[in-house]
């Protein structure tokens, strides 16, 4: 095959992989785009083993053998609710390989066609390796701190130190400075040194951050592996690498901002870490007894039963006790009865973006039943019951009203616009970010003291 | 590509003149960049799970440095290393597509 026809091979992948993220602007579009990153990945992947010069194809063969049987495995066995670890995990792979690509080709520069006249590196290449060892490195070791906090294998706490930050500003002094001697010499010490440092600040940068936040860091390190992705890609002069490592790069970046912004929070503020350390223990004593309504699974499924629109919100807490089926068939009830059942998503419910609207559709809750913040947060106003189920802090409307709330300024779902809200919460204890939430002592609420899929089953059971 | 070809597109279409393959990498990053940037946006916040997924069995396509890496006749230790890198991103490309599959079939209409 000419070089020629190897370029333009591998920009037809580089569309196809274009063409499946656009795919996913809408779920009946995006099953062919997803089609069409897999036809672009094989598509690269055979030219790539076509250009000769390799002697190890049973090697070769093996290897992918084993890792993508193993992705397989996985891919088909994974729970839904697991998807945040197993992409913080995939992150992780991403970073390692890349890390080990660019060892591989200080070590043997020939095989890259990248060594210059006595066999060493050139500087452009040097520079290059630098840049995407160390995001790869840094993407390796926070992924796996990220993979530990979401499976529960550590706390979720955030982990925060007196002269954490000075630490953190050392070491990537050090790094750089190591990397630059790299940069300069081609000698293996300072890109060892480079490495090491990398791999320990990516789990410095991490421990400080807590479980909550954890949606925004696995989206920026999806970001990360895009960019060390690409790093690979100047590295080997190869366009589509680059075109690829982009286009994740850039998707990661957008989806860390949009959480950022779901939250009203900086980068840099959700970077430094520590949210949800302290403030619970305040908050609580600060809090006095107020009334509240209480009632039964009887009482709520006789509002659901008369009203005539009723809006869900769910929250993670909704996954946790895995109650997505039962109240599928609540709503299905509803429908059938006449009542117009819609659910309301905020883009921070679950632990990734999108990551409800995945747990519902599982359930089989139709897409278009589905409603994002900004469509439906109109529409409370003229609806009869909001029903919450597993979310808190999303609904609370001191984020609209108290300037001295931590979450002052976080856009939430209206519920407090609809004519009656039924609750379902175990106890009155606050939500992750140790706030009372002032709906919960409105004259128009009910609190339904359960768990979530007991209330669900229990309802089920009262409207049938 | 490999950086001869690069430079001798490059140098074509300057008129002669040479630039750096890096150079030319960059513009294509760059342009690369807000592709990507205009295509996201337009992901439905529905999707964005699939979409993190997805992006993970593209960013696999590193494994194309990493059968380089592997290629070479004599087993070293930069051989050996590639070997493990295209089993690592193996993972990637084959479960992060697939998984994507998976969840992409959940999504249905009202019936």
């Amino acid at each position: 095959m000419s070089a020629n026809m190897v370029a333009m091979a591998y920009l037809a992948a580089a569309v196809l992989f274009i063409l499946a993220l656009k795919g996913l602007s809408s779920p009946v579009s995006a099953r062919r785009g997803n089609l069409f990153g897999m036809l672009g990945m094989a598509l690269a992947v055979g030219v790539t083993l076509s250009l000769g010069g390799s002697h190890n194809y049973i090697w070769i063969f093996l290897a992918v053998l084993i890792g993508g049987g193993t992705g397989t495995l996985i891919a088909r066995s994974i729970p839904m609710t697991h998807m945040p670890q197993l992409v913080a995990a995939m992150h992780s792979l991403v970073g390692l390989a890349a890390v080990m690509i660019a060892a591989s080709a200080l070590y043997n520069p020939l095989a890259y066609g990248i060594a210059a006249a006595d066999g060493s590196l050139h500087m452009a290449s040097r520079i290059e390796l630098f840049l995407g060892t160390f995001i790869g490195a840094i993407t390796f070791t926070a992924s796996i701190v990220a993979f530990a906090k979401l499976q529960g294998l550590v706390s979720g706490r955030p982990l925060v130190f007196a002269g954490q930050h000075l630490v953190n500003l050392i070491l990537g002094i050090i790094m750089i400075v190591s990397g630059i001697v790299f940069c300069m010499t081609g000698e293996w010490t300072p890109f060892l040194i480079m490495t090491g440092i990398a791999l320990v600040l990516g789990v410095l940068l991490i421990v400080p951050i807590g479980g909550a936040d954890m949606p925004v860091v696995v989206s920026m390190l999806n970001s990360y592996s895009g960019w060390a992705a690409a790093g690979i890609g100047f590295t080997l002069s190869n366009n589509m690498l680059i075109v690829s490592g982009a286009l994740v790069g850039s998707s990661g970046a957008i989806l860390s901002y949009i959480m950022c912004r779901a939250m009203n929070r900086s980068l840099f503020n959700v970077l430094m870490g520590g949210f949800g350390a302290v403030g619970g223990s305040s908050s609580g004593e600060a809090r006095e007894e107020r009334p509240y309504h209480s009632g039964a699974a009887e009482d709520a499924a006789f509002l659901l039963q008369n009203a005539e629109s009723v809006i869900i919100i769910p929250g993670y807490g909704l996954a946790v006790a895995r109650a997505q089926h039962a109240l599928k068939e609540v709503a299905d009830v509803l429908t059938e009865s006449g009542v117009k059942v819609r659910f309301a998503i905020h883009p921070v419910a679950g632990r990734m973006p999108g990551h409800m609207n995945v747990l519902l559709a599982e359930a089989d809750v139709p897409y278009d039943a589905v409603q994002e913040m900004d469509e439906i947060n109109p529409e409370f106003a003229e609806t009869d019951v909001a029903l919450v189920i597993g979310a808190n802090d999303v609904t609370n409307p001191s984020a609209k009203t108290d300037p001295t709330s931590s979450i002052y300024g976080m856009p939430i779902l209206d519920v407090d616009k609809a004519k009656h809200v039924i609750f379902i919460k175990r106890s009155m204890a606050a939500g992750y970010a140790g706030l009372d939430n002032d709906l919960f002592y409105m004259d128009k609420t009910m609190m339904l003291f359960s768990d979530a899929k007991k209330a669900c089953e229990d309802m089920l059971h009262a409207l049938k | 590509m490999n950086p001869e070809m690069a430079n001798a597109a490059v140098q074509s279409s300057a008129h002669g003149a040479t630039v750096d393959p890096f150079v030319f990498g960059f513009t294509v990053f760059v342009l690369a960049v807000f592709i990507g940037y205009q295509v996201v946006w337009n992901v439905t916040p529905a999707l964005h799970t699939p979409l993190m997924s997805v992006t993970n069995a593209i960013s696999g396509i590193i494994v194309v440095g990493a059968i380089l890496a592997a290629a070479p006749s004599e087993m070293n230790v930069g051989s050996i290393l590639g070997l493990v890198a295209v089993a690592l991103v193996s993972v990637n490309i084959f479960g992060g597509f697939l998984v994507t599959q998976r969840m992409l079939a959940m999504f249905r209409k009202r019936k």
